[in-house]
């Protein structure tokens, strides 16, 4: 990590750190990882994007905050210093919300106290910030939390549209007069099952596309 | 990763307990009275749209004092408790109570339609935690006026579904007593016919909550019952 030093704040191995999780090492659809909160809250737009936001935010800082104190970390009680920052960023984030944007925390409810148990963030802060400097950490919490929030809001956006026919609450089937002609939601897209299928056929999609993805026999 | 003693690995834990411990308590208690606020508003604002006013953050209280001018507190038996502020009364905490002592708040509402309104709040379980809302009864103390309900931490799609709009308003109009029978308002999976005066749809994918919903009714307009049957006219 010596040769980090001199290294300018945007070049191309830093935009990389961004740009990565979005595609090729994208921390869901990839690593397979944060799959339970993106089961739980892709059935409207609307969570699902403040969700993204919270978990980049908390990902973002907690990397920040890990590798600023990488070095006086004990090894041993790693973990449980990465759960105390963690829960600490998810309280106060809690709190915040609560006196701030009540709406939005009421919209998010239960769902910002999961995001301690996100295994993303605790991936992120072991794999990465804990052998990486501040600035590397903030750009690779937000890439990671915008990979993950992108294939939330992709599955979100067609199981709403789909499950309730609404697009961010609005209600676009029935305003397109698609129902006068016999189409009726799919029930089935808004139980969890579907964001499961859903989810799969975007990693089918990918792999299709991106052949280095598919494991050697 | 060097290797640390056992000292400083305490001494590292303690610290880190000390600082985390006091950032959150001051952060809880710095922003403690905003919280209460918001909850007061939204605790008004549920009323408000219990009778049909949408109101937003800034003009609920406002609103809130220009259309629900009085409450009061009734006992098991329909009887009024004086001395008691219905709106500071806690449901949930009432409810652990015996059925004898507990605080029924009742809010008197005049919407602009001219129409005598009284609001009861109601408060339930839903699938992962608690469900409330408020049951507006116009003045013959059967008809549902309006109805609000909301919820702690449903699943967004499905159980959290209950409070919105569609959901909300397939209530108005349904009456509770069949006679002087009180049979409230049931939650029917596969949905109700038309027509039905004491059944509403129930949500897919939501049926606990759904369930939850259709007992928050019952219990807990149920001990309104004599003043209901007192009043009615």
């Amino acid at each position: 990590m010596s040769n980090q030093e001199k290294e300018p704040m945007f070049s191309a191995k830093n935009l990389k750190l961004f740009t990565a999780p979005l595609g090729s090492d994208n921390p869901i659809t990839v690593q397979v990882l944060g799959i339970c909160s993106a089961l739980a809250v892709t059935v409207k737009l609307k969570p699902a994007i403040v969700m993204a936001l919270s978990v980049t935010i908390v990902v973002a800082v907690s990397n920040v905050v890990i590798a600023a104190m990488r070095k006086y970390i004990p090894d041993r009680i790693r973990i449980i210093v990465q759960l105390v920052v963690i829960a600490t960023m998810v309280i106060l984030v809690d709190q915040f919300l609560k006196a701030y944007a009540f709406d939005v925390s009421k919209q998010l409810s239960v769902f910002v106290g999961l995001i301690i148990t996100n295994c993303i963030i605790m991936g992120r802060l072991e794999a990465f910030a804990m052998a990486n400097k501040p600035w590397p950490s903030f750009i690779d919490g937000l890439g990671n939390g915008a990979g993950y929030g992108i294939i939330l809001i992709i599955v979100a956006f067609f199981r709403e549209l789909l499950g309730s026919g609404t697009i961010y609450g609005y209600p676009v089937i029935e305003k397109l007069g698609i129902y006068s002609t016999g189409y009726e939601n799919n029930g089935m897209m808004i139980l969890p099952p579907m964001a499961l299928i859903a989810l799969g056929i975007i990693i089918w999609v990918q792999r299709s596309r991106n052949k280095s993805l598919i494991e050697k026999k | 990763m060097k290797e640390f003693s056992n000292r400083y690995i305490f001494i590292f834990s303690a610290v880190m307990v000390i600082a985390v411990a006091t950032l959150l308590s001051l952060a809880a208690t710095l922003l403690q009275p905003r919280q209460q606020k918001n909850l007061e508003i939204e605790k008004k604002k549920s009323m408000l749209e219990s009778i049909g006013i949408p109101s937003t953050h800034e003009t609920t209280e406002v609103l809130y004092d220009k259309y629900i001018k009085e409450s009061f507190v009734l006992n098991s038996k329909g009887e009024i408790v004086d001395g008691v502020d219905a709106f500071k009364v806690v449901l949930n905490v009432e409810q652990k109570k015996l059925l004898e002592q507990q605080y029924l708040p009742v809010f008197n509402a005049t919407p602009d339609d001219g129409e005598k309104i009284i609001i009861l709040p109601v408060e339930g379980k839903g699938l992962w935690g608690p469900i409330y809302g408020y049951v507006s009864l116009k003045s013959d103390m059967n008809t549902i006026y309006g109805v609000t309900f909301d919820h702690k931490g449903e699943t967004p799609g499905l159980g959290a579904e209950i409070n919105t709009t569609p959901f909300e308003s397939m209530f108005n109009g349904k009456k509770l007593y069949e006679a002087d029978k009180f049979v409230s308002i049931g939650v029917l999976k596969g949905g109700a016919k038309s027509g039905d005066p004491h059944n509403v749809d129930a949500i897919s994918g939501g049926t606990i909550t759904s369930k939850g919903l259709e007992k928050m009714l019952l219990d807990c307009i149920v001990k309104y019952n004599d003043y209901l049957l007192k009043n009615r006219n």
